[in-house]
């Protein structure tokens, strides 16, 4: 990315804290079993089970011999939208910069903003537990040529509101990293865009969130990823309580929009 | 009399006895019916205030603290009769997805089920506003999820 890329963007703290809970960082990069305050502690150590090997995420506090602390605002772009470390290594896309590629440069500067006000935590990151050839990082060169890709994939006439939740969903939420099928290379099918998949750790599956299987209201869907509840009054469990516990700390207009943006993505027929 | 007493209590145990085996053979572990009916009850309390919350229905605040009232008795209920070590989905199969992690070694179901009731309790607090409710619920609904997620198994 070029130097000055990030010329006359100005970092707000608050824009930063509204995209470090939609982008979901904590979700992943917090300490194993952490609750609660304690999960603003970016510690990393958590395990990602995939065809490919198990990857464990990074410290991305602002220590700066284990964490982040050292990056600039231009470091942490090339990373979350292009894969690149700040030693020009390529990241494996468990990272979701397959999503982050789509979000607002200026977004990312507040969010590097308000990550330095994080706790520190001097936990060293751990290795990933990945086979070759995948451990072979200049490979994913050729991953990024083929599936990296900065296009919408919802186009034509939005509203505003379908608008902020296609950026929301598409470019921070990233929800289809989880609920989309992906290739054999681990590359997103954008045919079946959020139409369900296997679950990587091998139980059940994410469910389908296109219309053609989820027929909640946008009313429905804005309360679930508010409270949790669904239409019948279950709860959500696994994985998204996680994703609740952000989406619950967004504006309602935010959630809403979210709601509008899956009533317009096309309906997969899965399973 | 002392004897026709003993020779009641007797015969009734004997009866519940045999109706509790017969229930297992003929329609699944009465434990994990009851937690079923429990859970149910949950979300038929959580209707009413989940569905004010959102607009879904016109706010009544009778209907709303009666509702908050009963999720608050039934979160506190003494419910050990029917959350039994090996009924779980390891031990029954398909018809709980009761973990086994609820009745493991250093189980945190406890700090669970506490944050449930002091959902419940605030909620029960604030029950009688529109907006009381709607800034209770999303603490009720986290404190369901927090259960959810370490110790039921995902959906299928």
């Amino acid at each position: 990315m070029a130097a000055d890329a990030l010329a006359g963007l100005v970092p707000d703290l608050a824009v930063g804290e509204q995209v470090f809970y939609a982008a979901g960082c904590a979700s992943c990069h917090s300490t194993p079993g952490s609750v609660g305050e304690a999960k603003l502690v970016l510690g990393g150590g958590q395990t990602f089970p995939s065809p490919f090997g198990t990857f464990y995420a990074p410290n991305i506090s602002p220590d700066p011999d284990h964490g982040i602390g050292g990056w600039s605002a231009l470091d942490l772009a090339n990373a979350m939208q292009h894969g690149i470390s700040p030693a020009g290594q390529h990241y494996y896309p468990a990272f979701p910069y397959a999503s982050y590629i789509k979000a607002e440069l200026s977004d990312i500067m507040s969010l590097h903003a308000f990550l330095a006000t994080l706790p520190s935590s001097a936990e060293p990151s751990k290795p990933h537990e990945v086979g070759f050839p995948f451990n072979i990082r200049r490979t994913l060169g050729g991953w990024k040529f083929l599936f990296l890709r900065p296009d919408w994939v919802v186009s034509g006439d939005l509203t505003p509101e379908e608008t902020r939740g296609r950026y929301l969903a598409e470019a921070l939420g990233h929800c289809a990293e989880c609920h989309t099928p992906r290739n054999a290379l681990g590359g997103l099918q954008l045919a079946n865009w959020l139409g369900g998949a296997p679950n990587p750790d091998g139980k059940g599956k994410v469910p389908n969130i296109t219309p053609g299987q989820l027929d909640w209201s946008s009313a429905d869907i804005a309360e679930y990823l508010s409270s949790g509840f669904t239409p019948e009054f279950d709860t959500a469990g696994g994985h998204m309580v996680a994703v609740v516990e952000n989406t619950a700390k967004l504006p309602p207009a935010d959630r809403a929009a979210i709601a509008a943006y899956l009533k317009k993505v096309l309906s997969v027929d899965w399973p | 009399m002392a004897l026709n007493r003993s020779l009641i209590i007797g015969v009734s145990a004997a009866v519940f006895a045999t109706t509790a085996v017969f229930a297992e053979s003929h329609g699944g572990n009465p434990a994990v019916k009851a937690r079923t009916a429990h859970m149910q009850l949950y979300a038929h309390n959580l209707g009413t205030l989940g569905g004010m919350a959102k607009g879904a229905m016109d706010f009544d605040a009778g209907a709303a603290q009666a509702a908050a009232d009963n999720l608050l008795a039934l979160a506190t209920m003494n419910q050990r009769s029917y959350w039994l070590p090996g009924t779980s989905n390891a031990d029954l199969g398909e018809e709980t997805r009761a973990l086994s992690a609820i009745w493991a070694d250093g189980s945190t179901i406890g700090t669970a089920a506490k944050a449930f009731v002091d959902g419940a309790t605030a909620m029960q607090a604030a029950a009688g506003t529109l907006e009381g409710v709607q800034g209770a619920i999303g603490g009720v609904g986290k404190a369901c999820g927090g259960c959810h997620k370490a110790f039921r198994a995902p959906d299928s």
